[in-house]
């Protein structure tokens, strides 16, 4: 039993090697992104070596291009209200089909009907969604939350709903004795007690609406207004041939999501693999 | 007391249910209407019957968009499954700093399919064929984007850098259910080896395995945003996905009703593939 708690260094030496697929184009996008345009010569050498002057005229160039700031206002806008909006609304949704659908036809019917929302593809919606909010005055930011918390609706609740199974009903029948109403019930014994769903569902619908690109696209593409990953489509057209103004767009557009994943990777991890296993 | 209950339950899931139609159903019926129409995305248009679902057996460009992003599922799948699966056993495997490097495998799937795409279509562009150059290898110092026959293996190749970080944490988190003592009585048979894996470890992943076939098959089938940073479509209309073909038809290119009769087709499709393999999956699981 000894000899098995030795290191597999063949194993190692392979998933050190492997790693340098993912290492070498995030590299190359941060040596791209720090040079300048004269630096970059045909051959690869010139691409890949560390610039010969640091500076971050790039970056400064590309913000003011995109618009970082406000771009990343949006963003964080449209990503933060999504996910409270969902924890809220879709576990309300979890918890009341949770408590019913055994019970009762027509809630049955009701969660059937919302998780069933899970095969519609966003393209078959994106035609009659891009109609539909520009005449109801919703082809802006605000539009854009309300789809993402419908689009993300069935997947979200379906996991409420399951995570209730482990909640005992006598937790709440107690409260209900102590004469709590149904709705201060819930917030006062239910929602705390789903805090580890709580945590799964905002990270898989903040991860998902951050990268999205399709939602936006369709709904807010002509308001003037971009989100992060919106802005490098937009502005694809005036970066050029200047690639190292365009890296360092793209490296601006991955900052935010990589100081997120390096702060808490343990619970980002945790979060999509329990909302893909469930 | 149980009318406060039943009536804050109701108070509850209408709203929400209401949100849900009008958002969700509402759009998927309109998307259906559209589809027996010749709506071109303004103007005036009449109801045509099943003329558009005819059309689409015959649109050569439809097809190729079939097949393409067919094809781009089947190889994507089983080359993230065979990939994620061994970078599975080796990250379980006793190697030192195996949180650092889950942590790093996973990375890729944190980052937005666009601007990856952005960085590959550089690398696919300027890199590669640098790199074949030096080394002689002809066939490669053309970017592998520019050429009709070869371009979908370049969105193959950045949607598989991507979904194999998601399928790899799946996998672990499988292994991780196979109790030590099953190997411990497999070793006693002397089951080693491709043995060992193929006969003890694979069965009892199987539920895992099936999660990661439906999540590659359902993401791979709705690619977009790797064909509009690598290839537009292009070159020569090869690499268009259905959801790229909808999008950029039907939202621009006044096809407004034939794209929405497309996009009914690909739903349908959608429910047939997802029920088929939970059909088969359920069936695969019971047999163990």
């Amino acid at each position: 039993m000894i000899e098995n708690k030795r290191t597999n260094w063949p194993v190692m030496i392979c998933l050190i090697l492997g790693l340098s697929t993912i290492i070498f184009p995030l590299y190359m996008t941060i040596m791209i992104a720090l040079k300048q345009p004269s630096e970059m010569t045909n051959s690869i050498g010139g691409i890949l070596s560390l610039p010969k002057s640091w500076s971050l005229d790039n970056f400064r160039e590309a913000m003011r291009i995109t618009d970082f700031w406000r771009s990343l206002l949006y963003s964080v806008l449209i990503t933060g209200a999504s996910v409270v909006l969902s924890i809220v609304l879709h576990s309300l949704l979890g918890y009341v089909l949770g408590r019913t659908k055994a019970k009762s036809k027509f809630y049955s019917f009701v969660y059937y009907f919302v998780v069933s929302g899970m095969f519609v593809p966003f393209a078959i919606l994106m035609m009659p969604l891009a109609k539909q909010t520009a005449q109801m005055y919703l082809a802006n930011w605000a539009g854009v939350i309300i789809l993402y918390v419908v689009f993300y609706m069935p997947m979200n609740t379906l996991l409420y709903t399951g995570y209730l199974v482990n909640i005992p009903v006598a937790l709440e029948e107690a409260s209900r004795v102590d004469g709590a109403t149904t709705w201060q019930t819930y917030w006062k014994i239910i929602f705390p007690i789903m805090k580890p769903m709580h945590a799964t569902v905002a990270i898989i619908t903040a991860l998902s609406v951050w990268n999205d690109v399709m939602m936006p696209l369709i709904i807010m593409g002509g308001s003037g207004a971009n989100t992060l990953p919106l802005a490098q489509l937009n502005f694809q057209s005036q970066f050029g041939t200047n690639y190292n103004l365009a890296f360092s767009s793209y490296l601006l557009a991955l900052i935010p999501i990589l100081i997120f994943y390096v702060i808490c990777q343990k619970r980002i991890i945790n979060g999509v693999v329990n909302g893909a296993v469930k | 007391m149980k009318n406060e209950r039943k009536r804050t339950y109701l108070l509850i899931t209408i709203p929400i249910l209401a949100l849900f139609i009008c958002f969700n159903t509402v759009p998927l019926i309109k998307g259906v209407i559209y589809s027996f129409t010749n709506y071109k995305g303004f103007g005036n248009y009449d109801y045509i019957g099943i003329q558009n679902y005819i059309d689409l057996f015959t649109d050569a460009r439809i097809g190729k968009s079939y097949l393409f992003t067919f094809k781009l599922a089947v190889v994507s799948t089983i080359v993230v499954n065979v990939l994620s699966l061994l970078l599975a056993l080796a990250l379980n495997s006793k190697i030192r700093a195996q949180g650092f490097f889950r942590a790093a495998y996973f990375l890729p799937n944190v980052l937005g399919a666009l601007v990856v795409g952005y960085i590959f279509n550089y690398l696919f562009t300027y890199i590669v064929p640098a790199v074949a150059d030096m080394m002689g290898a002809e066939s490669l110092s053309t970017s592998i984007l520019a050429k009709e026959s070869t371009a979908w293996v370049g969105i193959m190749i950045v949607c598989a850098w991507q979904a194999i970080a998601m399928n790899t944490i799946i996998y672990i988190s499988g292994l991780q259910t196979v109790p030590e003592d099953v190997y411990e009585a497999g070793a006693l048979d002397g089951a080693t080896g491709w043995k060992k894996f193929w006969k003890l470890t694979f069965p009892l992943i199987i539920p895992f395995f099936t999660i990661n076939m439906v999540l590659c098959v359902k993401n791979f089938l709705m690619v977009f945003d790797q064909v509009m940073a690598l290839t537009k479509g292009g070159p020569a209309q090869s690499t268009e996905s259905i959801s790229y073909l909808i999008y950029n038809n039907g939202m621009s290119g006044g096809q407004f009703g034939f794209q929405s009769a497309n996009a009914v087709m690909f739903f349908v499709l959608i429910v047939v593939v997802s029920v088929f393999q939970m059909k088969i999956s359920s069936k695969k699981e019971e047999q163990l």
